[in-house]
């Protein structure tokens, strides 16, 4: 037996070599010692059985988030959030449609860099995924039963919401740096050339509903007027403090490139939220006027509603000392990563030859102790080497992004040397480095940023494709790489692609989420203001140009599927109910000459296509999820007269035609 | 032995991602229980199911109730066969068991029951799976009793 299983992995070994030797030298063979020799076996998820962990993956500019299985890399769904998703009508139906309203009205598309997890004590709890909408500023709220957006929450005063959405030690808040310093918006038509006299960096606090997950725009903090990065939530002695990454410190507002590249060092900005909570409690707040959408799902009605919201509390840090100090970081830092323990902060300057770790005891003391080094528009700056635990010397090139094992080391992505530099946290001193296959970006270790880290494995997300897959033209998949790191020396074991761009990804056990999915809607409970449970309630009313048709969906029919007296011009609501109550049997509905889309009806639910009688004549509908045997016979007609017609208002399934069909064949 | 399984199934790709398909190994063999295992339970089977005359008004109301939201788009109350049988004089064709079980354990009637493979046949779809329990099922026989006239 033994022997045999020697044998396998000795085969396996020798495939291994003839793979390498057909790749041409240079171009990325993933062999050598940076293989692991086990990968295909670490990887494989027999069919039948499932992945251990959910791996949820941002879109970056398809503005959706993936849900990856990890080890075997496989996409198991899209969550459409910020963008439009044909495919299943979100964004296209009704019931969707103000989930993307904003100030600006309808937002069919954003940018979604940075997947949150909910934690309770800095762990993973398994109930939420916050994304950030990065380009009208925007936050979601994705629920982990439904696997569902069910919330969104634009942030007015921003532009560019990057540093978004991390969340503190209990999920209290999940915040939202700008990335753009803008005028406030009541008050934004000012020369450009004005910008460090009229705007701010704002810096917005989202609660978080500990029951039901709501989100509400709790208050702004009124920052100098620099570009907000990354965040990350303190931990443990921390716990009360959030820390913000920022560059621009010079305040530039024209060819950043060059402009916002000329200081030495640039701040991590350590915000004090409790003290915030404490100013806002004494009535040290603002409420200013400022437009904003709130858009809440409900799996009830099955229907969103969108609230504009009007104002906004704003704190001025001027009118609350001891809130807010910039700590010196070196060279435009990017990643801002706090470690399980929350004893130490590290910055990732993109253009340092060094990754600063700062100590939370120290700035503690330092602050105490009045160590500052000036102060940047009334903040105080901590001194340098006041705050600092230490440095990594040499870590490699272009230092992005840090997760952590739990076991004492951290992992940076190093963007420009394309690696995975491992080093001890207290030491300082590198352990490990690994290439990546390319420009590494993000990298996430499952509860990598929690107080409890799940560890056994770092992914890289990359930002260059390259060979890596078949060639597919000049646009390619996106990449990322799966790492063992249960050994002192980290191993490649998989390239999966990914969906979209992906930025930042969190990973959680399968176990903490997988029993808690829900299957399906009780058709019970549908509280759908044009449900129809049953056949019994299926029918089509007319309220002036406005025809509703109450449909219900079942294997494999529709009720009504024959259609008369709609009208040119007239605009047709197709609410369709799926009367199914068994899990994995959506009904979908297409309808020819929709401007829309279709829409695909889960059991128990109820979505309504909204279509334009355009033409006079048969129009014919049909299912779009193959649902059974007689899919294909899931079918209907929509008659539309003229409008002048008195063609009657009627519908039926079924009662006419097979009558008439059993009389021929009788006869 | 698992393993061994594993090691084969991972080997051909890789082998054929360098040198092409002729040096594919034998296609390796599925575990069937694997493959097979379903963690879906659709409730338990009901082995007995005692009747009582006069019938129970209230039962039949609720079993008319669900029959109208779960059962109306494929049964008719008729003869007529729709996507299923109507249900007329169905409950002298069938034991109130058998008609249980076929709303509460479909996969169970589907794997074992010769009557109800049959009718899979003629009817094409499967006999789907409502979220009905076993107390509202019983609602079900009664209604259906109801409809075949009993009093």
């Amino acid at each position: 037996m033994k022997n045999k299983i020697f044998t396998s992995l000795t085969l396996l070994g020798t495939s291994m070599f003839l793979l390498n030797s057909c790749k041409p030298a240079g171009q990325g063979s993933g062999g050598g010692s940076t293989l692991a020799g086990d990968a295909a076996q670490k990887v494989y998820v027999a069919p039948g059985t499932h992945d251990e962990f959910y791996d949820f993956v941002s879109g970056g500019f398809n503005g959706q988030m993936s849900v990856v299985g990890l080890p075997s890399g496989r996409v198991l769904r899209i969550i459409p959030v910020f963008t439009q998703h044909a495919e299943s009508g979100w964004g296209y139906s009704e019931e969707t449609k103000p989930m993307l309203n904003t100030s600006h009205g309808f937002v069919p598309w954003d940018d979604a860099h940075h997947t949150t997890l909910s934690v309770t004590n800095g762990e993973h709890d398994g109930r939420w995924a916050f994304i950030n909408g990065n380009n009208t500023p925007r936050i979601a709220r994705i629920s982990l039963k439904s696997f569902r957006t069910e919330e969104i929450i634009e942030l007015p005063n921003s532009g560019g919401n990057h540093s978004s959405p991390f969340v503190t030690f209990n999920s209290e808040y999940a915040v939202a740096g700008t990335r753009f310093s803008v005028p406030p918006d009541n008050f934004g038509d000012v020369p450009i050339n004005t910008f460090k006299q009229n705007f701010k960096g704002y810096i917005s606090f989202v609660s978080i509903d500990k029951t039901t997950g709501n989100l509400a725009l709790k208050f702004q903090l009124t920052t100098p007027a620099i570009s907000y990065d990354l965040a990350r939530g303190g931990k443990g002695p921390s716990k009360d403090w959030i820390f913000f990454s920022s560059y621009n410190t010079e305040q530039a507002n024209t060819l950043l490139e060059v402009n916002a590249s000329q200081k030495d060092k640039d701040f991590i900005l350590a915000v004090n939220w409790k003290k915030a909570e404490e100013y806002l409690a004494k009535g040290k707040g603002k409420k200013v006027p400022a437009k904003y959408a709130h858009n809440v799902y409900s799996d009830v009605t099955h229907s969103a509603t969108s609230t504009i919201m009007t104002d906004v509390m704003t704190l001025d840090p001027k009118d609350c000392p001891d809130m807010l100090y910039f700590i010196p970081c070196p060279k435009s830092p990017h990643g801002c990563d706090v470690d399980p323990t929350g004893q130490y902060i590290i910055g990732s300057g993109k253009l340092a030859a060094v990754i600063p770790v700062f100590s939370f005891a120290k700035l503690q003391k330092a602050i105490a102790d009045k160590k500052f080094d000036g102060s940047f528009e009334g903040i105080p700056v901590m001194d340098y080497n006041a705050v600092l635990h230490g440095e990594v010397q040499k870590p490699g090139l272009g230092p992005l992004h840090t997760e952590f094992d739990g076991k004492g080391n951290a992992y940076t992505s190093m963007f420009v040397s394309s690696e995975i530099v491992k080093w001890n946290i207290e030491k300082l001193t590198v352990l490990d480095r690994v290439p990546t296959y390319y420009s590494v970006g993000h990298l996430s270790i499952p509860g990598g940023p929690t107080t409890k880290p799940w560890g056994k494995y770092v992914i890289a997300y990359n930002k260059i494709t390259k060979d890596r897959y078949l060639p597919t033209g000049p646009e390619l998949t996106q990449s990322a790489q799966l790492y063992d790191i249960t050994g002192e020396k980290m191993k490649l074991l998989l390239d999966f692609p990914t969906i979209g761009e992906p930025h930042y990804a969190e990973a959680i056990p399968a176990s903490m989420i997988k029993d808690k999915t829900i299957k399906l809607y009780k058709i019970e409970e549908n509280k759908h203001p044009y449900v129809a449970k049953g056949e019994k309630e299926t029918k089509v009313t007319r309220n002036g140009k406005d025809v509703h048709v109450y449909m219900t969906s079942s294997r494999s029919h529709f009720a009504p599927d024959n259609i008369e007296g709609v009208k040119l011009g007239d605009d047709v609501y197709f609410h369709v109910t799926n009367l199914e109550q068994d899990w994995d049997v959506p009904h979908g509905f297409a309808v020819r000459g929709a401007n829309n889309a279709e829409i695909l009806v889960m059991p128990g639910e109820t979505q309504t296509l909204k279509w334009k009688a355009d033409r006079i004549g048969i129009t014919p509908f049909y299912c779009t999820d193959f649902c059974s045997a007689l899919h294909q016979e899931m079918q209907g007609y929509i008659r539309v007269s003229a409008p002048n017609s008195n063609v009657p208002l009627t519908w039926h399934t079924g009662k006419t035609a097979m009558k008439e069909a059993d009389d021929k064949s009788q006869k | 032995m698992k393993k061994i399984i594993l090691m084969l199934s991972v080997l051909p790709i890789i082998i054929w991602s360098c040198g092409g398909a002729e040096k594919r190994a034998e296609t390796p063999k599925t575990d069937e229980s694997v493959l097979l295992k379903q963690d879906e339970v659709h409730g338990q089977e009901v082995k007995e199911l005692a009747l009582s005359t006069p019938l129970d008004q209230t039962m039949v109301k609720a079993g008319q109730e669900i029959y109208d939201v779960k059962c109306a788009s494929c049964h008719r109350l008729t003869e007529e066969k729709l996507v299923g049988p109507g249900w007329k004089n169905v409950t002298t064709r069938r034991k109130p068991v058998w008609i249980v079980n076929m709303i509460t354990n479909v996969d169970m009637m589907l794997a074992d029951d010769a009557e109800a493979q049959k009718m899979l046949e003629e009817c094409l779809v499967r006999m789907p799976n409502q979220n009905i329990t076993s107390d509202e099922a019983r609602s079900v026989i009664e209604y259906m009793r109801h409809n075949d006239g009993e009093k």
